[in-house]
């Protein structure tokens, strides 16, 4: 596999999408966390809302985020043919 | 090739074998139950549920033994993404997930959640950073592609100590696990415990490697699952009138909130605030957020978690196996704070604000106090809770902070402590549940503990035949032998690690937790630069490795046992100083910086070594490493 243009274009998506799915997993791991005593004057169904991001609503934004990283990187392979052949 | 055949019609009708499976499995607890409700005694119903699990385990691992190296090592990568996903999940989720974890929350409350965080984000790394690439490569250890990237056997070498390091820190805690489970159970100690599960955890991994273990993990997950969901549901019933723990226990924490602040609760803690949902009081902010990366970066280093990743048909199921993986393990991680939540209010309700003023009314507590208490787990007023008189006799004891007499006379939160590693597994009884249930609790710890055990396990003997036996010693070696070599140290390192758990006891959350520190400070660094820095040299993945593992060990020990002072206590950045369970905080920033510089300074890879990377980082193109032939003869 030589470094083609094409494969530069390649890697430089692979690369975006990497950091685009990464930012989003340090806002929901660290960053909101942050501000979880502000979160907290929210109460929901009994739930602060600081506490109830760091024991749900994180993890499920990780579940979801996960497929849709393995959906978009799936696309841009296909898209420049170096998906694996079926 | 009839072998073969067999293997595919296996994998074709998977969902109707683990279908029927999980049919047979509720069908054995409901009789169980009817057993129970006929006055079978409750020790008989714990050999029933540890024999019969164990004996389905050990069943699965004999039918898919193999003698075939790819099937050994990596299932003959015919693993669908899926069940992938559900044999990932119970590797992931150990005793400390299914029996610390809800416990860990009971006593720490929103710090505790630092668990949740850690061990679920992770995945995102593991999914971005490092499995679709290492797949790619289609190595069968994580020292495989060390010694690819990094020119040869010294980095193959530092690969493999990093890797039992950490594996075997981790296997100990399971070890603990199984051993505290069984003894819980068949009521035997918990050194006999120990080998028990150790006997489990051999004839599963032992006969059929990777193939045996995948296939017995899918059947873990599915009984551990079952039993920390039932327990809840049920609570969440009868507290609520609606089965969905997760959704409802928000009501449940109000209440807690409310009891909280009545003195007759926690009257020590007034003025305090170590309420529930209140931050930062048991870990400060430096500690919560510094273990949650440490877990996070550890995940994605962790060599038995990324060669489960190994065994996916291609690159894409690879990624979104990393998806199923989170989601099979998201269902118990977000029923764990209800788990504690629930488990709290039990406690609040049947137990804490009862008068102790005298030996009648101690005798009066409910009777699974005192089972706990003789056997050590539960304390009241700093003395085990073995008897009436020994609770009434400690808690009249009791001095005050000027050393004066101060008789307890009403239980509170902070006279009753219970060891965190036993709250999930007590839970039932404390609710008045039937034993069955209890039962069914232990025999999910047990799958936990035994199919994390599995997976550290073969990493290990994997690491030592096929790295160091086959590649470094005798690349000439026959199949046959290789495999006689991984079976003989698989059992060498089991024992070796049943017998340190024993003489060497400790939280099982701790142990886990620097295992996870060892493995991110050790691996993260070579393995993400590996991949995303083509300048990353030989010298400098080497220099490190090391570096990481050895600053990340030092101030892991140096702090627990060699009096060595915290790191940034007192300052602006921490009250508490670093906590040596997040000694990676320390471990990767090190590691990373030791890389980059001394690659900065040695020469940039050789041009055969950059197109290497260049053919890893796309999916299609087949494996970089070659695939063995199969074993002829078998």
């Amino acid at each position: 596999m030589q470094a083609t243009p094409n494969m530069e274009e390649y890697w430089r998506r692979t690369r975006n999408l990497m950091l685009t799915t990464l930012a989003i997993w340090a806002f929901f791991a660290f960053v909101i966390h942050f501000f979880v005593h502000f979160l907290n004057q929210f109460v929901i169904a009994g739930f602060p809302l600081g506490f109830y991001m760091a024991a749900q609503g994180s993890i499920a934004v990780f579940v979801v985020l996960i497929f849709w990283f393995a959906w978009k990187q799936n696309k841009i392979d296909e898209e420049f043919g170096v998906a694996e052949e079926e | 090739m009839a072998q073969q055949t067999g293997q595919d019609v296996f994998v074709a009708n998977l969902g109707k074998i683990y279908g029927y499976y999980t049919g047979v499995f509720l069908a054995f607890v409901v009789f169980l139950a009817i057993l129970e409700q006929l006055g079978v005694p409750g020790y008989i119903l714990g050999y029933a549920f540890v024999l019969l699990t164990i004996a389905v385990y050990a069943g699965i691992g004999i039918l898919s033994r193999t003698a075939q190296v790819s099937e050994y090592y990596v299932a003959g990568r015919r693993v669908p993404a899926f069940y992938n996903g559900m044999a990932t999940a119970a590797d992931w989720m150990s005793a400390a997930s299914f029996i610390g974890m809800a416990g860990s929350l009971y006593a720490q409350g929103y710090d505790g959640l630092a668990f949740i965080l850690g061990w679920t984000g992770g995945y995102v790394l593991v999914a971005v950073l490092v499995a679709p690439y290492l797949r790619k490569f289609g190595a069968y250890t994580v020292p495989d592609f060390l010694a690819a990237r990094y020119g040869g056997n010294l980095a193959r070498f530092i690969g493999v100590i990093i890797l039992v390091s950490c594996s075997f820190i981790y296997l100990m805690a399971q070890l603990t696990g199984t051993g505290l489970v069984a003894a819980r159970l068949l009521g035997i100690p918990f050194e006999y415990g120990v080998f028990v599960g150790l006997v489990g955890i051999l004839v599963c991994s032992m006969l059929g490697g990777m193939r045996a273990v995948t296939w017995t993990q899918v059947a873990q997950y599915i009984v551990l699952i079952i039993a920390y969901l039932i327990p809840v549901v049920i609570l969440s019933t009868q507290k609520t009138g609606v089965p969905l723990p997760q959704l409802v226990y928000g009501q449940i924490l109000q209440e807690i909130t409310t009891l909280e602040r009545t003195a007759a609760y926690i009257a020590p803690f007034v003025g305090e605030a170590k309420g529930h949902t209140t931050p930062f009081w048991f870990r400060d902010p430096l500690n919560f957020f510094g273990l949650i990366f440490c877990l996070m970066v550890g995940t994605a280093s962790l060599p038995h978690v990324i060669m489960r990743f190994f065994t996916t048909p291609s690159v894409r199921e690879a990624r979104q196996s990393v998806g199923w993986s989170l989601l099979f393990i998201f269902i118990l991680y977000f029923t764990a704070p209800a788990y504690a939540v629930f488990a709290k209010y039990e406690v609040f309700t049947n137990v804490l604000g009862k008068d102790i003023s005298t030996l009648q009314a101690v005798a009066a507590l409910p009777s699974w106090i005192f089972t706990y208490g003789k056997i050590g787990l539960l304390k009241i007023c700093g003395a085990n809770a073995a008897s009436p008189e020994a609770v009434f006799a400690a808690c009249q004891a009791v001095k005050d902070a000027a050393g004066n007499l101060a008789p307890v006379k009403t239980l509170t939160f902070n006279h009753f402590s219970i060891l965190p590693d036993t709250v999930v597994l007590a839970t039932p009884e404390i609710a008045g549940l039937p034993y069955v249930i209890a039962g069914l609790v232990a025999a999910g710890g047990l799958a936990a503990a035994l199919s994390t055990a599995d997976g550290l396990l073969l990493a290990i003997a994997n690491a030592l035949s096929h790295d160091i036996y086959y590649k470094m010693l005798d690349p000439k070696a026959p199949t046959a032998r290789r495999l006689i070599v991984a079976r003989v140290l698989l059992i060498f390192v089991a024992l070796l690690a049943a017998y340190t758990a024993i003489t060497l006891p400790q939280g099982i959350l701790i142990f886990v937790s620097w295992a996870f520190s060892v493995a991110a400070s050790g691996f993260f660094p070579a393995l993400v630069l590996g991949v995303f820095w083509k300048r990353c040299t030989t010298a400098g993945a080497i220099a490190g490795m090391i570096a990481g593992f050895v600053v990340c060990v030092v101030y892991m020990f140096g702090t627990e046992y060699y009096g060595m002072a915290r790191w940034f206590q007192g300052t602006w950045l921490s009250r508490q100083g670093l906590s040596n369970i997040a000694s990676g905080v320390i471990g990767i920033p090190v590691a990373f910086l030791v890389t980059i510089v001394v690659s900065l300074m040695t020469k940039a890879p050789s041009k055969e070594l950059q197109d290497f990377i260049d053919q890893i980082r796309v999916p299609k193109g087949g494996p970089v490493m070659g695939e063995e032939k199969p074993a002829i003869g078998h």
